[in-house]
């Protein structure tokens, strides 16, 4: 006949962010490393040199790490005051740096004196960067300027004085060696040709410009600025193509993540977002300790390095495809109970008998009992402590399924001080999850039926039955809330709706205004 | 019921099959049970029904064995006869007429000519006590014999089965509430025992059923408790004894010995056949879950088969080793039902829930069951007073690849609980598998759902009494492992009224919702088009007009109003004051068939919605409200050119009435096809008739003629002179053998081969020579034997060139004939 059918444990949604191949990508880091540095982590660079060192601009000093050393492997250590935006050409052999003592001093990677020193800047020096033909300096200052300098003969070429405010960012075109691009505290960004006496293109940003990076291709900028991060055309003459406000403080540094696919930007929340570049949405998100200042990637996103106010360098890498394989490897290597497999491919011969067994299915050992009607044995299994913890479902589950059969009572009835504080921790930690509280609420209500006669002779039950009655007090409070809220809402919303006359026919009596009530909270699906 | 003459309303099959016990006949071959009116007798081996006795016009109350005729049975009704069946060949033997309703019948081998009837105390048939009286039934070679010889044995016995006959027919055991009565045929004297109300733990004593062994002196009697009482020694009044065995927790429902008394079946509610070892009380065999509730336990007289009753009009038939070889399900109706009927677009079944949790695929042309959808999915807990996940609402889509159900349990004291399910069909496994479930769509009951008929969307709408409808989307989340999944895609309302009913256009262009007096029209992108409102009277129900009437919209209000609404100048075209309790569309043409209640009775009307003139109306179809209804498409269009009559040609009209009887109604033409068809599928056979069985047994018979030929070989020509002369003559004034060889030779030859040419079909003529080649060679071994001295030979005939043309006509028909005979002859 009809087999025993064992009982149906929901699939609830899953709550939260879905998985997508992003969340994947970017989960798959290891915890990260800590670095402490001297002051707020300021630039963080990348030299594009094989092993990829990178340099740590942070307080007087620049420090240079390997991929994955803890200890700097080099440092710099000549700057008089706070040192700013230590850059690595292009070549990886030379390394410049900005001071707030106004002097840019360009360091040879393997050097420990400044091979060149520029001085010309009458504030503090910010910005500075190689042009694509590695042979000339662009720096911008607080005195308003940008100035282009030559390395071989240590002079300045260009400087140009457009800007009203700080420059605090700047980077130039690695196609063009004379095209360059800087954002300033004055809102703008200004394309400059080095070829030209004038800016060639301005942008309004209408914030205080912290950071600007050109995509590969530099048809594309991006600038960041207060909480928006915007991305500009420059095929169009610098026409504005998205502005995103994804951070509710100001973003500090953005970054491209290797293939170019997404973006990054940091931000003082202490967030990290990646957008998706084909539609500019928020595909994941990374939380950090502190304000974020600076943020860079190690090519093929090996690593990403973030830089903090609170002068925490955080390093995360990416887990290699072993570890990966190791961490599969070892869920599969838990069968639960192994089948004995022998004669399993063996092929019936002609003139073999075969005797057909009947199949047997494997049922739960909560099953086993119900299918017995042994009701107090599994609830007791289902409140085993592995499965409490780890799969409340079951355990709701099986209260449901013996609340259906009529039986819960007793079930719940009959229990010592051990069994029923359990039973109460149980209740105390899932009765307020809206996936239970139905069947819960019912269990709570059986359970304070039955004991009410003890209540007082156990100081351990008396103190849960306690925290069971504010947390229930508490969630009354919040229902409360979330209703006044709701009302305002539909306030709003009403407001809001245009309103609109329906046709009414001549006929029928006009039956007032149509409204489709909208936006009522979604039920809850559960895919089988 | 009869208002035209070629439209007939008629009572479509599915009736309870579980009434009274069913009897197993003495080759366990077959299964009678009574059903309705009449008797059906199954195949217990393929589950078929082979024949239906029809004869009865009333309820069917009991069958037994006929004890001195092993192929009889005898049938009682409540229509006041006992009738003797021929059951392999389904011919009514004799009708007994007794003068009043029968309600229960036994028989004994030990008193011959006699059966035992259960009828009314009093002759008023109002009377509630019963009595069950002894008949001896005339001898008589009519057709209908009055049998009025009536002796009373028992009085006030219950009406139903609780009687049982003792060993060797010499007592009769009758059970009522709380009493035992055991009637000794020999001294006519009986026994009463008594039990106490017993009320303590909840026990209740009353009894409920009763069964004798068949070798010892032994009564054993079911409770109400579940226990089960083993009565001995009750020829005397005082020092009776009884054990107890229990197991059951709810009452027994039915007992019976094994032929020989060795075991005892019990069944109950729980659904589970227990077997009582009648020795060894303490062990015992169980068959759980068997599905319904058992309700009677049958044994076959070889006790090899039993078969047991379920509360879900359903019987099993179990091997005496307790392994369940055949179910005979039949269709579940009640109180029960509670989705409306619907048809699968894909079977065209009808669907409707059955068992509990179950939707059931009830085939209408065959009537027969094809199968249950478990909905629910959960262990079914036999026990009363639970409340238990119920299927209150199924809904197919256009092409039947979606399904829809609902489910809910209510529960004292405690929310509503309710599952939406969707369910997705499954090509390769042919049924419908669980693809998305929804717990709590709505926060209340959910009145109706439909699906969007319209091609390019799959889309569902259920409304609810929480103020809301919603609109269910197939969502495709090819990007994630799960597939594609259902998801809510709108909520919509109006002013907080409670809607009523929906109902998509043909196209699925417009969905009109109802909502108390006001009917909202909305667009796919969920704009309210309009609002149409006639009051007073809430919209009870809805309906788009088909075809070339897909302009109307047809409401039907409280307040008896059939409001028809033209949707292209948004105002009423008429409207009739009718209380129509149901209304339906037909999918197939534009007829709306509206039913409508009036002084009890049901009325039919069928119109078109753009003609003021029904089409066809019927008045007084049932009494009682008209429950449900739908319109089943035909598989074969009917070609009825009467008027009236046509709106049966594209879909035939089932409906539900207030007894939950399922009708229909049938035209005249489409009965003679049935009948036609019934004639053509009537085979002598006595296993169950399919056609396939039609296909393969005609050639299989085929078969076996060609591959047999001894069959036409044995048929010697018997009464032929020739054979007479040969043996009848003595031997010694015979001629020589060889002289009378060819002489008698000839004379049979020429003498039965003109008949057997005109018998002989065409195909086996290459058959047949070929044999005749092989009776060739054989004869000319005789010759040879015989002496060679034969009038005629090849030799000769190749020598004699001028034959007649008649010789050679001759020749050439003794060639063909079939010469084998000849061995036979020469063997003996």
């Amino acid at each position: 006949m009809a087999s025993f059918k064992s009982t149906k444990i929901p699939i609830y949604p899953k709550l939260g962010e879905k998985v997508t191949p992003d969340t994947l990508y970017w989960k798959n880091y290891k915890a990260p490393v800590q670095i402490k540095e001297f002051g707020a982590v300021t630039s963080i660079d990348f030299s594009s040199l094989a092993p990829h060192n990178y340099a740590v601009t942070a307080s007087t000093r620049i420090h240079i790490y390997g991929p994955f050393s803890t200890e700097p492997v080099k440092t710099f250590t000549r700057f008089k005051d706070t040192a700013y935006s230590g850059k690595f050409r292009s070549d990886g052999q030379l390394l410049v740096a900005g001071c707030e003592d106004s002097v840019v001093r360009l360091f040879d990677v393997s050097g420990k004196v400044a091979l060149r020193v520029f001085k010309g800047h009458t504030k503090g020096v910010h910005v500075t960067d190689f042009t694509s033909d590695c042979y000339h300096i662009l720096t911008g200052s607080d005195d308003y300027t940008c100035r282009l300098w030559d390395i071989p003969n240590s002079t300045e070429l260009t400087s140009y004085k457009e800007h009203t405010d700080y420059i605090r960012c700047g980077t130039t075109s690695k196609l063009n060696r004379d095209i360059f691009i800087t954002g300033s505290y004055d809102h703008t960004l200004r394309v400059f040709d080095a070829r030209v006496e004038k800016s060639v293109m301005t942008m309004d940003h209408s914030q205080p410009v912290e950071s600007v990076l050109l995509y590969p291709s530099e048809g594309l900028l991006v600038s960041a600025g207060g909480r928006y991060v915007k991305v500009w055309d420059l095929l169009k003459g610098g026409q504005p193509l998205v502005s995103l406000k994804n951070h509710h403080k100001t973003v500090t540094c953005l970054s491209l993540s290797s293939n170019g696919q997404r973006l990054l930007s940091a931000s003082l929340d202490r967030h990290v977002k990646i957008y998706n570049t084909t539609n500019y949405k928020v595909v994941h998100n990374f939380d950090y300790a502190a304000s974020i200042l600076s943020l860079a990637l190690a090519p093929d996103d090996e690593s990403i390095v973030v830089g903090m106010t609170n002068g925490v360098l955080s390093i995360k890498h990416r887990k290699s495809p072993e570890e990966k394989r190791e961490m599969v490897g070892k869920q599969r290597m838990q069968p639960v109970y192994r089948i004995f497999v022998k004669g399993r491919n063996y092929v019936p011969k002609k003139d073999d008998f075969l005797v057909s067994k009947p199949v047997k299915s494997h049922l739960a050992k909560y099953d086993k009992q119900l299918k017995k009607f042994n009701i107090s044995k599994a609830l007791d299994t289902a409140l085993e402590s592995w499965r409490r913890n780890r799969k409340p479902e079951i355990t709701v589950a099986v209260m449901k399924e013996l609340d259906r059969r009529g039986t819960l009572k007793n079930a719940l009835a009959g229990r010592d001080e051990q069994n029923l504080s359990q039973l109460l921790n149980f209740l105390i930690g899932n009765v307020v999850d809206p996936r239970f509280t139905p069947v819960l609420v019912t269990a709570t209500e059986m359970i304070l039926d039955i004991y009410q006669a003890v209540v007082g002779q156990s100081s351990v039950v008396d103190r849960q039955l306690v925290r069971l009655q504010e947390l229930v007090e508490r969630e009354v409070d919040y229902q409360q809330d979330l209703l006044e809220v709701l009302g305002m809402l539909d306030t709003l919303f009403a407001t809001s709706l245009p309103r609109k006359e329906v046709p009414c026919p001549g006929s029928s009596r006009p039956n007032g205004l149509a409204e489709g009530s909208l936006g009522a909270p979604g039920p809850q699906l559960q895919a089988a | 019921m009869v208002a035209h003459a070629e439209i007939r309303v008629v009572h479509l099959g599915g009736s309870k099959i579980n009434f009274r016990e069913p009897v197993i006949t003495n080759d366990s071959r077959f299964l009678l049970c009574a059903s309705g009116e009449s008797v059906k007798v199954y195949s217990s081996s393929s589950e078929e029904c082979v024949h239906d006795l029809q004869g009865h016009t009333d309820l069917v109350s009991g069958i037994v064995r006929n004890p001195s005729n092993h192929l009889q049975v005898y049938s009682c009704s409540a229509d006041g006869t006992v009738r003797l069946w021929d059951f392999t060949d389904g011919i009514l033997i004799k009708t007994f007429i007794i003068g009043y309703p029968i309600y229960s019948i036994y028989v004994s081998e030990n008193h011959g000519g006699v059966v035992f009837v259960v009828v009314p105390m009093a002759n008023d048939k109002s009377s509630e006590l019963f009595q069950l009286v002894a008949v001896h039934l005339p001898l008589s070679g009519d057709q209908e014999v009055e049998a009025r010889e009536l002796s009373a044995v028992l009085c006030d016995v219950s009406p139903s089965g609780a009687a049982s006959f003792g060993r060797k027919g010499e007592y009769i055991a009758a059970v009522k509430g709380l009493q035992l009565e055991v009637f000794f045929f020999k001294n006519q004297k009986s026994h009463r025992f008594f039990l106490k109300p017993g009320n303590k733990k909840g026990a209740k004593n009353a009894f409920t059923c009763v069964s004798c062994h068949p070798k010892e002196d032994c009564i054993a009697t079911g409770h109400e408790d579940g226990k089960i009482r083993l009565w001995r020694n009750f020829n005397q009044k005082k020092e009776y004894t009884y054990s107890t065995l229990h197991w059951h927790h709810g009452a027994v429902n039915t007992l019976q010995f094994t032929p020989e008394g060795t075991n005892l079946l019990s069944g109950g509610i729980e659904s589970v056949l227990v077997q009582w070892h009648y020795t060894q009380e303490n062990q015992k065999d169980f068959l759980p879950r068997l599905g319904g509730a058992i309700t009677h336990i049958a044994v076959s007289p070889d006790g090899s088969l039993f078969c047991t009753s379920h509360s879900d009009n359903k019987i099993t038939i179990i091997q005496s080793c307790v392994k369940v070889s055949a179910i005979i399900q039949g269709l579940v109706k009640g109180e029960g039902v509670r989705t409306d009927l619907t048809i699968d677009p894909r079977s065209k079944a009808l669907v409707l829930n059955g068992k509990p949790g179950h939707l059931q695929f009830y085939s209408l042309h065959r009537d027969k069951l094809l199968y249950n959808l478990d909905i629910v999915q959960q262990e079914y807990i036999h026990e009363e007073g639970l409340d238990q996940f119920e299927v209150v609402k199924a809904a197919f889509d256009t092409r039947g690849d979606w399904l829809a159900t609902v489910e809910e349990r209510t529960q004292k004291g405690s929310e509503l609980e309710i599952n939406l399910k969707l369910w997705a069909y499954d090509e390769q496994t042919q049924s419908f598998m669980l693809n998305t479930t929804v717990t709590a769509p709505h926060e209340d009951q959910i009145i109706a759902m439909c699906f969007s008929p319209s091609p390019e969307i799959t889309m569902l709408v259920t409304i609810s009494f929480d103020g809301h409808f919603k609109a269910w989307l197939l969502a495709d989340h090819s990007d994630t492992k799960e597939g594609a999944s259902w998801s809510c895609d709108f909520v919509g309302g109006y002013h907080h009224l409670k809607p009523g009913c929906c109902c998509f256009s043909a196209d699925g262009s417009l969905l009109a919702v109802g909502f108390q007096e006001v009917v909202t029209v909305w667009s796919p992108s969920w704009e309210l088009l309009t609002t149409l409102s006639q009051p007073p009277g809430a919209i009870r129900e809805l309906c788009f007009g088909r075809l070339s009437c897909s302009k109307y919209l047809l409401g039907t209000s409280t307040k008896n109003q059939l409001c028809c609404w033209n949707l292209l100048t948004c105002s009423l075209e008429w409207s009739t004051p009718v209380d129509v309790s149901l209304l339906q569309a037909d999918p197939l043409s534009e007829n709306m068939a509206a039913f409508c209640s009036q002084s009890g009775c049901s009325d039919l009307f069928v119109f078109k919605p753009g003609e003021p003139r029904p089409l066809y109306s019927q008045k007084a179809l049932c009494t009682g409200k008209v429950q449900r209804a739908v319109f089943a498409p035909r598989d074969q269009m009917l070609e009825s050119c009467e008027e009236h009559a046509q709106w049966l040609n594209r879909s035939q009209l089932y409906f539900l009435t207030q007894h939950m009887d399922l009708m229909t109604f049938s035209t005249k033409t489409e009965e003679d096809r049935l009948l036609a068809s019934s004639k053509l599928l009537m085979v002598d056979d006595s296993v169950a008739v399919t056609p396939f069985y039609l296909l393969l047994g005609k050639h299989r018979q085929q078969q076996e003629a060609l591959t047999n030929p001894m069959a036409e070989r044995i048929q010697l020509p018997q009464g032929s002179i020739a054979i007479k002369e040969l043996l009848y003559t003595p031997a010694h004034v015979l001629p020589s053998a060889s002289f009378l060889c060819s002489m008698f030779v000839r004379s049979l030859l020429i003498s039965s081969s003109s008949a057997s040419e005109e018998k002989e079909p065409v195909e086996e003529e290459m058959e047949s020579e070929e044999e005749d080649s092989e009776g060739e060679a054989e004869l000319r071994d005789a010759r040879q034997d015989l002496g060679g001295s034969a009038a005629w030979g090849p030799g000769e005939e190749l020598g004699a060139p001028a034959l007649t043309k008649a010789q050679e006509r001759e020749l050439r028909r003794v060639k063909h004939f079939d010469h084998s005979w000849l061995s036979s002859v020469l063997e003996c």
